[in-house]
């Protein structure tokens, strides 16, 4: 790193101590707080935040899974109780406003935390950076490394289909003047990377093929260099695909949080 | 003669209409099998989808030549039943062509353009029997397609598209014949000589007719009037043992469909009650779960029919989603774009939504001939539909994106997995350990809660 800065991270309860509040919620999640490919984009994120001045705060050890693969396997029982808990931990600390990088965890907070309790404006980390690019926080810095590069962006279902969120992402990545190159596939036809619905937790039924692989030979096809993704699972299962067709020395899979981190030199 | 024409499709009348009156009310009752769910909410949202969607067309828009082929088969399907007013009143009246004289001046311009739409619906019938088997679209193949392999699904396609073509061709061969019968100013067809002209498709078939004597032309006047008016009765009635019955449901359908985010789960106010009690938590709502795993009612008795976490079953889903099977055509837009399907697992949601109507269909008719109490030990999940296929859904929602007609198989999918995690407490291994991680260490891995936050430490390196 060639910054001296020191990027912070206030929790919840440091911030409450100090008799402090902050202006938004960093929900991190369980991959980006165990997953170590994943621990990078939060870093990343937290790099940013810090860089443009954003009062924010973590829950920490107090966060946990807001249950989302067990809805989807079908355990409701269990999602409740991880849901109830941490409403009662998120309303303990009065909070209002929540950004996280994971579209699960985004769509389950966002559309599912109401029905039990729990009321927030709710965003995702493709939002939020539009947002600071929008408003000029971020700048696109001289010597961009991504001019003329190749990127292409895969939709993931929880924010594309679920939530209708198809632009964000796409503007953030705009924004580094790269050359945004589309798949065949995009935005309400996105084709799934084979993670969601809890599919991630086991292995694939019997099949031909596997969806990762599917869909990184489409990502692959479009020539691009970089594929960018804003979802903790489509990281790996893109990542993976890449890997199965012997491209990962050539083409990488970044989060458009890493891109951004990147272009701002943090 | 003429009265025993107008007796005889006085008749017919009522015997399609007691049969369609029948098959109406079957259909009621299946879809009333399910669980009530309100949609009351939002009509004007709801009315504007309906307009947008089910009118419109507005999904089918994604393949442009496809929608414009379907879209002549509606708007004709639509357009040329106005005609079928006139007909009934000549039918029952022995009129012929009643209202021509009456509107005279617009008259052949009304014929004109439904012998236009009439052309138009044969040749788009012929175009999609095409692609049934001569280029064969892929999601219309049993080949491909698990469940278009038994018998009935593409007989019933076939049926259809055969059946209307039959139709237009008797359509557009009474016009032509009745032109000739009118030229030569035989009996009543001659009154309307130099009031009604010839037809723009019809008189290209007159060639076909000028050759007989006035005798057989009547009777194939007299043939083609009836097959066509009778085709359409027997096609009414058709329609509700068919996949066509979209074309009625299509709009119930969608105006009751879903207006959440397509990532949004339905809630379980029952399971929140016990959450809110196990936590310690004054229960916002939901009905209190019995001993025996029953549902009550708000005033805490059992209700009449005992309520099951999730879907083993028809009756264990929400009157849409059974509605939803009823309005499934089977096009299979949604298998063709299932990321679980296109790479060869077992899970189709055409399939699903099949599987559910076969299913209500089987129980209303096995609740007809033997009472409501009726149980044929079999159910949707086990006999019909398989935990490989419903194990095997990333629940993308690319399925629900991709029908024309608002209906969302992933409900279905989801209901039956919570059925068999809940009830049966049989789900794959590794979800069990997922299980176990989410509860015991706040993730769905096995690392400790307290680690949760070191990635903190790596900010600055």
């Amino acid at each position: 790193m060639t910054t001296e800065k020191t990027y912070s991270v206030p929790t919840m309860a440091d911030m409450m101590a100090n008799g402090d509040t902050p202006d938004i919620l960093f929900w991190v999640g369980c991959a980006g707080s165990f997953d170590d490919r994943y621990k990078r984009v939060t870093i990343a994120f937290v790099r940013i935040l810090n860089h443009v001045g954003i009062k924010f705060a973590v829950l920490g050890p107090e966060e946990a899974c807001t249950g989302d693969p067990a809805r989807r396997a079908g355990n409701e029982f269990l999602f409740q109780m991880q849901a109830m808990a941490n409403i009662q931990v998120l309303n303990g600390y009065n909070v209002k406003k929540i950004v996280t990088a994971c579209p699960h965890c985004f769509n389950t907070l966002k559309n599912e935390y109401p029905d039990l309790g729990g009321q927030y404006e709710v965003i995702h980390h493709s939002q939020f950076l539009q947002q600071l690019i929008n408003e000029g926080r971020v700048k696109p810095q001289d010597g961009q490394p991504f001019k003329g590069r190749k990127i292409t962006y895969h939709d993931s279902c929880y924010l594309g289909r679920a939530n209708k969120i198809y632009e964000a992402p796409r503007d953030v990545l705009e924004s580094l003047d790269a050359d945004l190159v589309e798949m065949k596939r995009v935005k309400a036809n996105g084709l799934c990377c084979g993670a969601g619905g809890a599919q991630y937790f086991k292995e694939p039924e019997p099949g031909k093929k596997d969806v990762n692989v599917e869909r990184a030979q489409e990502a692959l096809a479009t020539g691009a260099d970089t594929i960018a993704v804003a979802c903790p699972f489509c990281m790996t299962m893109m990542s993976d695909g890449v890997k199965n067709q012997n491209r990962e020395d050539t083409v990488k899979v970044y989060d458009i949080s890493e891109l951004i981190a990147q272009g701002q030199g943090l | 003669m003429q009265v025993l024409q107008q007796v005889l499709f006085a008749a017919a009348l009522a015997v399609a209409a007691f049969i369609i009156t029948k098959r109406v009310k079957y259909i009621a009752q299946a879809i009333n099998l399910g669980r009530p769910e309100d949609r009351s909410d939002n009509p004007g949202e709801r009315f504007k989808i309906m307009l947008l969607v089910a009118f419109g067309q507005k999904k089918m828009f994604t393949n442009l030549t496809v929608a414009l082929m379907h879209l002549v088969i509606y708007v004709g399907f639509v357009i040329i039943n106005v005609e079928i007013v006139e007909i009934i009143l000549d039918g029952l009246l022995g009129t012929h062509r009643l209202f021509a004289p009456y509107i005279a001046p617009v008259y052949p311009y009304l014929i004109n353009f439904f012998e236009i739409l009439a052309f138009g619906v044969l040749a788009v019938c012929v175009v999609f029997l095409s692609r049934r088997y001569l280029t064969r679209v892929n999601r219309l193949q049993a080949a491909t397609n698990e469940e278009l392999r038994p018998r009935w699904p593409l007989l019933d396609a076939t049926l259809i598209l055969v059946f209307e073509i039959v139709l237009m061709i008797a359509f557009l061969s009474w016009n032509a014949s009745d032109s000739v019968l009118r030229d030569r100013g035989v009996g009543h067809y001659g009154e309307l000589k130099g009031v009604v002209p010839d037809f723009l498709i019809s008189q290209y078939l007159k060639p076909l007719f000028t050759g007989l004597s006035d005798g057989t032309l009547v009777g194939v006047e007299r043939a083609t009037w009836w097959f066509h008016i009778l085709g359409i009765l027997f096609f009414a009635g058709y329609v509700t043992y068919s996949k066509h019955l979209h074309i009625g449901l299509a709009f119930p359908n969608v105006y009751f469909s879903d207006l959440v985010p397509k990532g949004e789960m339905k809630n379980m106010p029952s399971i929140t009650r016990e959450v809110q009690l196990a936590l310690g938590i004054e229960p916002t709502g939901g009905e209190p779960i019995l001993a025996d795993g029953s549902q009550a009612n708000e005033n805490g008795t059992p209700p009449s029919d005992i309520g099951r976490f999730g879907a083993k079953d028809v009756p264990d889903l929400s009157w849409v989603d059974i509605m939803g099977a009823l309005s499934c055509t089977q096009c299979g837009r949604c298998t063709a774009a299932c990321p679980a399907n296109m790479t060869g697992k077992k899970l189709s949601p055409r399939k699903i939504m099949m599987d559910t109507r076969w299913r209500a269909e089987e129980i209303t008719t096995n609740r007809q001939k033997h009472g409501n109490d009726y149980d044929d030990g079999k159910s949707l999940l086990g006999d019909y539909t398989t935990v490989e296929e419903i194990n095997a859904c990333t629940t993308c929602q690319a399925c629900v994106n991709a029908c024309p007609v608002n209906i969302n198989p992933l409900n279905i999918i989801l209901q039956m997995r919570r059925f068999k995690v809940m009830e049966d407490a049989q789900a794959p291994a590794s979800w069990n350990a997922m299980f176990s991680n989410v509860e015991n260490n706040m993730a769905p891995w096995k690392f400790s809660p307290s680690d949760r936050f070191n990635w903190a430490e790596q900010v600055n390196d």
